[in-house]
C-alpha cells in the first residue's frame, strides 16, 4: 500500500483534485481532508484519497523542530524551562490553519 | 516416464535467479564455457563468441513478447533490433553482420498494426547501420497466442585486434559505468498498464529502446582492453545485470544511489508504485567495467555521444563481500537483492 | 539528478541525518550490552528503514524493531476463509494484491483456481466501487489495513455507493495492539514510534491515555529518513530521561486533535470490536466492523446465507518452526526464524509475515536478510 509521496494540486473539479507528484499526475479524492484545498497546495495522499494538506511554511518549522531536538539530545543535564516550553509550543500547535 | 511435478511459473523468464537456474540446470545442462578460448552457451553471456579466421564472431538470440506492444517510445520491433544488437554489442561486437527476424501472429491481428511494426524494424536497422537478412512467418489460431511474438538472432564481428569482452571480467577496484539514465523503459511500461497520466515535457515517461553498438564502439575505442566486462540491465534492471555480473567475477559491488541517473518523473512513478529503479528494466542502456585508470577516458568518449550524454560512474568493485551488491544510501549502505519474481511481466 | 533531494517537502538530506545520528549515538551510549529497546507499528516505517540503508547505521546501543504494523499480516484465516466462502459461491470478490496469498484454514484466494468467481486485485477501494458499476452481478470488497486506510473504505460507502456492492471489513486498530504488545511476556519496549500517516487521521492525542496508563513515551514520526531520524532521537532522549509523554515530530501532517472530518466519517461507517489477529491472539477493541445502519454494504450481513453455517476456526498454529506470531509482537526478528529465506521466501511463503509486502519477514529478504549487512566488511 503506498503512502505515496506529498504532491503539489494542478487542479480542482469538485471533489476530485489533479495532483503532481514531481512529474507523474494522479487524481486524488478530496471527500476525506479537512480543509479546503486550491491549486498550489501540497497534500498528502494516502490510497486515493487527500489525507491532509500540509502548510508550506511548515516545512521549515519542521526542520527548525530537528535541529532543536539535535540541540537537546546533546544536552546531558535537564533541559531549561524555556527551551522546554519553546518546545511545547512547537509541538502542540503544529499544524497553523 | 518424469515423476517430477514441477511447473513453470512467470518468474522463470523474470531475468532474475530462478531463471539462471532453469537455464543452467535444463536448456545450457552440460554446455561447455568456451569453444576454443571463445565463449560458449555455458557461460551464459549475452552472447556466444566464435572464432572466425582472425576476428572474433558473436552471435545472439532473443525472444521478445513485450504487453503491451506499442508503448511510450517504441514498439515490439525497434525492441526486437535493438535487443539483438544491443547483446552483441555488450560482448564487444559493435559490427552487425545482419538479424533473422522470426514472426509469430495471432490470427486476426491487425495489418496495420504489422505495418507499423515493420517500419520500426526498418528504422532501428538504419540506426543500427544493419540489416535483416533473413527471416520466417507462422500464423497461429485466435487466443492460441497473445498478439505478436517476435524473435531474432544476430550475428557481428569484434573490432579487428579485440576480444569479446565477457561478463566475467571485473576485478577489485574496478570502476562500474552506466551510460544513461536508468528505469525508463520499465517505467514507460507500467505506466500504460496502470493509468498514470503524465505531465508533458521533461515529466514524459519515454522508453529508451536504442541500439547501443555505435556508442560502445565508442567506448572501446577510447578504453581498448581497460573495459573488462560490459552488461545490458534488460528484464531485472541493473540489480540482475550487476548480481550476474558480480558472481561470475567473483567479486562485490558498491553503488551509490547519490551517482544514479534516474529521471525525475522515473523516480517518482517508481516512489508510486514501491518499485526499486534497480530493478526495473531498460534497453538503451549498457554497464561497463573499467579499470580506474582508464574510467575518465571512457566515460569522456561516452559523453560525447548523443546516447551517452547522462552516462555516470556509479559504483566500483571490491573483493569482500563476493558477489553481493551494496548500495550506499548517503544515509547507510544496504544489500540491493534482485526482485524475486515477476515485478513487471512481458516487459520485454 | 536527484530532484526528491532537493524538494523542500522531501527529507532526505544527508548532512542533517549525520547530525541525527551523532545524536542518537550519545543518547544510546553505554547500553551497548543491554540496548534501549523502541518498537515501531508501521510497515512503511520498516521499508524506509530498510531502504535508506538506516540499519547499517543506527547505534549499537539502541534495538528498533517493528511490532504489529502489517495489517495482512495480522488478518486471520476466519477472516480469508470469509473471502474464500463467497468467491466459491460465484461472487465477485476484490481486494488489495497482498492479501491475495494470506492463508486461510484452507486455501488463500490465489490457490482458488478456477473456482468459483475470479477475484481481482484493485489498488482503491475507489476501483473496486467502479468495477461494481460495471455489471450486474454481486461484488464484495474485501478490506484490509489500518485506520488510514478504513477512512477511505469509509468515504465510499457515505458516497452513495451501488446496491450490488458490500464490504467485507478486516479492518484493524492500532492502538490496542500497543497495549497487548506491552502485556506479552518477554516484552521489553521501552518506547513507541507512532505511525505518523495513521496519526494524520486520530491525531496525537489518542495516544495520552495509553502513555499515562503505560508509562512509556510515544513519539509520532513521518516516512523520510530525517522524519524518522528525529523521531528516534526525541523518543531515545524521553526513554532514557524516563518521561512518559506523547511527542509530535510530524507537526507538518500531524495535530492533537487529527483530521476530525476523516474521523467523523470513519466512526459513521465502523465501529470498533474485539477480535484476533493473527500471531497475538485477542485484541480488544481491535478490529473495524460495519456499524448495523450499514448492514445492505456490510458483506457479513448481505451474504449470511453464503458464509452462515460451519464457524471456521482459527489458524492452526503454523508449521511449528515458523515465528510470525512472535515476530509480529515484536520479541522475534526475523533471523531468529529457521525457515527465514530458507523454506520460507515471498514465492513460497510459510507464514503470513513473508506474503505481505509490510510484513517484517517480507521487507527483510526484499533487503538481502540483513538489513543491517550483518559481519562487517
Amino acid at each position: 500500500m503506498c503512502l505515496g509521496v506529498p504532491g503539489r494540486v494542478i487542479e480542482v473539479k469538485g471533489w476530485i483534485a489533479t495532483v503532481d507528484f514531481f512529474g507523474v499526475q494522479r487524481q486524488v479524492s478530496l471527500q476525506v481532508v479537512d480543509e479546503p484545498v486550491a491549486p498550489g497546495d501540497y497534500v498528502l495522499n494516502h490510497v486515493g484519497f487527500a489525507i491532509r494538506r500540509i502548510p508550506e511554511d511548515e516545512i521549515g518549522e519542521t526542520l527548525a523542530l530537528y535541529e532543536q531536538l539535535i540541540e537537546l539530545a546533546e544536552r546531558d543535564d535537564l533541559m531549561a524551562e524555556d527551551v522546554r516550553g519553546e518546545l511545547a509550543a512547537t509541538k502542540s500547535g503544529g499544524g497553523a490553519e | 516416464m518424469s515423476r517430477d511435478g514441477r511447473r513453470i511459473e512467470m518468474r522463470h523468464g523474470a531475468g532474475g535467479p530462478a531463471m539462471r537456474e532453469l537455464v543452467g540446470s535444463l536448456f545450457a545442462r552440460g554446455a561447455p564455457m568456451g569453444i576454443e578460448g571463445g565463449v560458449g552457451l555455458g557461460a551464459l553471456d549475452d552472447g556466444a563468441a566464435l572464432r572466425l579466421g582472425e576476428r572474433w564472431l558473436v552471435f545472439t538470440t532473443d525472444g521478445h513478447v513485450i504487453d503491451p506492444p506499442f508503448f511510450p517510445g517504441g514498439d515490439i520491433g525497434r525492441l526486437a533490433v535493438c535487443g539483438a544488437v544491443n547483446d552483441l554489442a555488450v560482448m564487444g561486437a559493435t559490427d552487425v553482420l545482419g538479424l533473422s527476424l522470426a514472426v509469430v501472429v495471432e490470427e486476426g491481428y491487425a495489418h496495420a498494426d504489422l505495418e507499423r511494426i515493420q517500419a520500426s524494424i526498418e528504422a532501428a536497422c538504419r540506426e543500427a547501420d544493419t540489416r535483416v537478412l533473413t527471416g520466417d512467418t507462422k500464423v497461429m489460431r485466435r487466443g492460441e497466442i497473445d498478439g505478436v511474438v517476435l524473435t531474432t538472432s544476430a550475428i557481428g564481428l569484434v573490432r579487428e585486434g579485440g576480444d569479446p569482452v565477457r561478463d566475467a571480467g571485473l576485478r577489485p577496484e574496478d570502476e562500474i559505468l552506466v551510460t544513461g539514465t536508468i528505469g525508463d523503459h520499465g517505467m514507460a511500461v507500467m505506466t500504460r498498464r496502470h493509468d498514470l497520466s503524465v505531465g508533458a515535457g521533461d515529466g514524459e515517461l519515454l522508453s529508451d529502446v536504442a541500439p547501443l553498438n555505435g556508442l560502445i564502439a565508442a567506448a572501446l575505442a577510447a578504453g581498448g582492453p581497460a573495459v573488462v566486462a560490459m552488461k545490458d540491465p534488460t528484464r531485472g534492471g541493473v540489480a540482475s545485470a550487476l548480481h550476474e555480473m558480480a558472481q561470475k567475477s567473483g567479486v562485490g559491488v558498491v553503488l551509490e544511489e547519490e551517482r544514479l541517473p534516474v529521471r525525475p518523473a522515473v523516480r517518482a512513478a517508481c516512489e508510486l508504485l514501491g518499485i526499486d529503479p534497480l530493478q526495473v528494466a531498460n534497453e538503451g542502456k549498457a554497464l561497463l567495467g573499467v579499470r580506474p585508470e582508464a574510467s575518465d577516458a571512457v566515460l569522456a568518449a561516452l559523453h560525447a555521444h548523443p546516447l551517452g550524454k547522462h552516462a555516470r560512474r556509479i559504483g566500483r568493485c571490491t573483493a569482500t563481500r563476493v558477489g553481493s551488491l551494496i548500495l550506499d544510501t548517503g544515509f547507510g549502505r544496504r544489500l540491493v537483492t534482485e526482485s524475486e519474481g515477476e515485478l513487471l511481466p512481458r516487459i520485454c | 539528478m536527484n530532484d526528491a533531494a532537493r524538494s523542500p517537502l522531501s527529507f532526505r538530506d544527508p548532512a542533517r541525518a549525520r547530525r541525527l545520528l551523532d545524536a542518537l549515538a550519545h543518547l544510546c551510549a553505554g547500553r551497548e550490552s543491554d540496548p534501549l529497546a523502541l518498537m515501531h507499528v508501521c510497515g512503511s516505517h520498516e521499508q524506509a528503514i530498510a531502504r535508506f540503508g538506516l540499519r547499517d547505521v543506527l547505534p549499537k546501543g539502541l534495538d528498533l524493531f517493528m511490532g504489529p504494523g502489517c495489517p495482512v499480516c495480522v488478518t486471520d484465516a476466519p477472516e480469508i476463509d470469509e473471502a474464500v466462502r463467497l468467491a466459491r459461491a460465484g461472487i465477485r470478490v476484490t481486494t488489495y494484491g497482498d492479501m491475495l496469498r494470506v492463508p486461510g484454514s484452507d486455501v488463500s484466494l490465489a490457490e482458488l483456481g478456477g473456482e468459483g468467481a475470479p477475484v481481482e486485485v484493485v489498488y482503491s477501494v475507489a476501483q473496486a466501487v467502479e468495477l461494481a458499476r460495471t455489471s450486474d452481478e454481486e461484488w464484495v470488497f474485501f478490506s484490509t489495513g489500518f485506520e488510514t486506510t478504513a477512512v477511505a473504505t469509509a468515504a465510499v460507502l457515505l458516497d452513495d455507493p451501488p446496491a450490488n456492492f458490500s464490504v467485507l471489513s478486516a479492518h484493524k486498530y492500532i492502538p490496542p495492539a500497543m497495549e497487548i504488545v506491552l502485556e506479552m511476556p518477554g516484552s521489553r519496549v521501552e518506547g513507541f514510534l507512532a505511525a505518523g500517516h495513521a496519526a494524520t487521521i486520530t491525531g496525537w492525542g489518542v495516544f495520552e491515555p495509553f502513555v499515562a496508563r503505560h508509562g512509556r513515551p510515544v513519539v509520532v514520526a513521518g516516512f523520510e529518513p530525517l522524519d524518522i531520524l528525529a523521531g528516534l532521537v526525541e523518543l531515545a532522549r524521553l526513554a532514557r530521561a524516563g518521561e512518559a509523554r506523547v511527542v509530535n515530530a510530524f507537526p507538518r501532517c500531524v495535530t492533537r486533535e487529527g483530521n476530525r472530518r476523516a474521523q467523523d466519517q470513519l466512526w459513521r461507517v465502523f465501529e470498533r470490536v474485539g477480535g484476533r489477529w493473527r500471531g497475538i491472539a485477542r485484541v480488544p477493541n481491535g478490529n473495524l466492523r460495519l456499524r448495523p445502519e450499514w448492514s445492505a454494504w456490510d458483506a457479513r450481513r448481505r451474504h449470511a446465507s453464503v458464509l452462515s453455517g460451519r464457524v471456521a476456526r482459527a489458524a492452526l498454529p503454523a508449521r511449528a518452526p515458523c515465528r510470525c506470531g512472535e515476530i509480529m509482537a515484536g520479541l522475534a526478528r526475523p533471523t531468529d526464524c529457521a525457515l527465514f529465506g530458507r523454506e520460507c521466501q515471498p514465492h513460497q511463503p510459510v507464514g503470513a509475515c513473508m506474503v505481505s509486502s509490510e510484513g517484517t519477514c517480507r521487507i527483510w529478504h526484499q533487503y538481502g536478510g540483513r538489513p543491517d549487512l550483518g559481519d562487517a566488511e
